[in-house]
């Protein structure tokens, strides 16, 4: 990739080059070495995944045989059942939550702030901290069976960390209550920037709060709605450090998500090529949320452009 | 005299508000008073309750008592490490976004949406496409297991955020002011420094307080690059709890945790404005 810097206009020709080298240099060095870095490693993660590489990178060519012996392992079917149920509960239910803080918050009522900063607080703190917090207190003989246990109702059962069948559960509550409050802060800006005079204009011909949101406020949140569910879906596709600390993808492999395959074929079973090929299949999910993202983006502005 | 009647419907929404918040605090509330309470009472009782007596002594174990995989230096010293990788790489990809920024926005050259283009793709791609480059590199560079390698990665990866959200903002700084400052003579650096910076700090602090956030939280990076004593915070916990799944020490364990989230906790409390507006122009690029 080779891009021309043009001569600065305005300035003289004959200040030459050499003298605003460092200008240069300051432009050029940190910008290209991001995209660089960004463009050469996914080609390079890519080149691996068709190579036959174990223990180290080596040349040679395989096709698609990662990418088959991946996507026939039951390691990473159950991860990818895992994130497709993992995505949709955690996108609905983190939505939903949003919303409904949004509207609460929306209701003028006092200590706006303090609640917001309350909602918002987990996603100022790491997810291996919040994962390991979660994973005591759904811990049922530590966390909350136990205390009800202890309160006297001795048949109470919430184990759902060690239930094959439930455990992805956790993760979607533990994801809700670290991200919704992300839904919530743009849900609340949506809200608040809704046309006042359209407000006033329901009002006058007598509409009740309920009516209001539905017919007149909520329909204004949909682009927000969109951007929401697509970065709330990125993260779902990239989880890994939540499922790390919390159930670490059991028991057994009930809560694998793909990235942690990823990270299992690369650097525990010392398996280059397939976890490159791994990778690529968490890349290609990911632009199956995006690229439509994308294009949806681009429709709306040349729309704003036109209109 | 006013009176004051309060709609049942009022009621209802703090009374809805009022138990949301406290499920969300509670995990914080859960590990802090665990964090005070002794082993063997947890051991006891639940990982959910009143200290009866408050052992504060859990706090001094975390930070320099307690034995992560054969070490007993508590979590300070990954506290350091994790300090050691975080603070300049703040500081790096700061300076560096807010020049490239700059230039992107208000130095146009050819080709500048282009690279802009690809440098905000570092948003989306996922981590793990990356691990094995990084991996080949750093053994290369001799930079494997070392705090360098870590503050270089997360300088060149924080770009991408640094300069999207220093570009968004200086796109807004009139080109007539860089137009007039050139025909007086001014070049790229005298523009930066006397107009572009002194126009900055509300952007820097949005930029300083998100890549902080970030780095010290991340963990995929810290595990795979480095191990033993030079890991970050983050895959030291990770490693600490696996260490003590035999012998429960919650006290001192939640009394680690609540350490390590300190730093961002504080930066929240302190900056928590300027937290959620990186927050949103992240989100709505």
């Amino acid at each position: 990739m080779t891009i021309a810097v043009s001569t600065t206009p305005g300035r003289p020709a004959a200040s030459g080059w050499v003298r605003r080298l460092p200008e240069y240099l300051t432009i050029w060095v940190p910008l290209l070495l991001s995209a660089a870095h960004l463009i050469a490693f996914t080609l390079w993660t890519i080149w691996i995944s068709f190579t036959p590489s174990t223990l180290v990178p080596v040349s040679g060519w395989v096709g698609l045989r990662n990418y088959s012996a991946v996507a026939a392992s039951r390691n990473w079917q159950i991860a990818l059942d895992n994130l497709l149920l993992f995505g949709s509960a955690f996108v609905l239910l983190s939505l939903a939550t949003g919303l409904i803080l949004a509207i609460l918050l929306d209701q003028r009522i006092r200590g706006e702030n303090l609640l917001r900063s309350i909602f918002l607080y987990p996603l100022a703190v790491s997810f291996v901290v919040t994962g390991t917090v979660w994973s005591w207190l759904l811990n049922p003989g530590l966390g909350i069976q136990k205390l009800v246990r202890d309160l006297g109702w001795t048949s109470f059962r919430f184990d759902w960390l060690i239930d094959r069948d439930m455990a992805i559960w956790t993760i979607v509550i533990a994801a809700i209550w670290q991200s919704s409050g992300f839904a919530m802060a743009l849900f609340l800006a949506g809200l608040r920037s809704v046309d006042a005079d359209l407000i006033k204009a329901a009002q006058i011909d007598g509409a009740g709060p309920i009516r209001m949101y539905r017919r007149v406020i909520l329909p204004t949140l949909w682009p927000i709605t969109i951007t929401v569910i697509v970065i709330q879906l990125q993260f779902a596709i990239s989880t890994f450090d939540l499922v790390r600390a919390l159930t670490n993808g059991g028991p057994g492999i009930a809560t694998q998500l793909p990235a942690l395959v990823v990270y299992d074929l690369m650097f525990q079973r010392s398996l280059l090529g397939r976890g490159a090929a791994a990778a690529v299949l968490m890349l290609l999910i990911l632009l199956a949320v995006l690229l439509p993202y994308a294009a949806w983006r681009y429709v709306q502005r040349r729309r704003a452009i036109h209109a | 005299m006013r009176e004051r009647t309060i709609a049942p419907s009022r009621i209802l929404i703090y009374l809805v508000v009022s138990l949301i918040a406290a499920a969300w605090l509670a995990p914080l509330v859960v590990v802090g008073l665990n964090s005070l309470r002794t082993n063997e009472e947890i051991a006891q009782a639940s990982m959910i309750g009143w200290p009866k007596q408050w052992a504060w002594s859990n706090y001094a174990a975390a930070w320099s008592g307690f034995c992560v995989a054969e070490t007993c230096a508590g979590i300070r010293p990954y506290m350091l490490n994790s300090a050691l990788v975080t603070i300049p790489a703040t500081i790096f990809s700061t300076l560096l976004g807010a020049v490239a920024g700059y230039a992107v926005s208000l130095w146009r050259f050819r080709g500048d949406n282009w690279i802009y283009g690809i440098v905000t793709l570092g948003l989306f791609l996922p981590q793990q496409m990356r691990l094995l480059p990084w991996t080949i590199v750093l053994r290369d560079t001799g930079l494997m297991n070392t705090l360098t390698g870590l503050v270089v990665i997360h300088t060149i990866q924080g770009l991408s955020f640094t300069v999207l959200f220093c570009r968004n903002y200086y796109t807004a700084i009139p080109q007539d002011l860089i137009r007039a400052a050139r025909i007086d003579g001014a070049g790229f650096f005298r523009i930066f420094w006397r107009i572009i910076l002194p126009l900055s700090p509300p952007i820097l602090v949005v930029t300083v307080i998100w890549q902080f956030t970030h780095i010290w939280n991340e963990f995929l990076y810290g595990v795979t690059f480095t191990t033993g004593q030079q890991q970050p915070v983050t895959a030291a916990l990770i490693a600490l709890s696996a260490a003590v799944a035999d012998i429960p020490q919650h006290g001192v364990q939640s009394a680690a945790v609540m350490i390590a989230a300190l730093p961002t906790l504080l930066i929240y409390l302190i900056g928590g404005k300027y937290f959620v507006r990186g927050l949103t122009a992240g989100a709505v690029k």
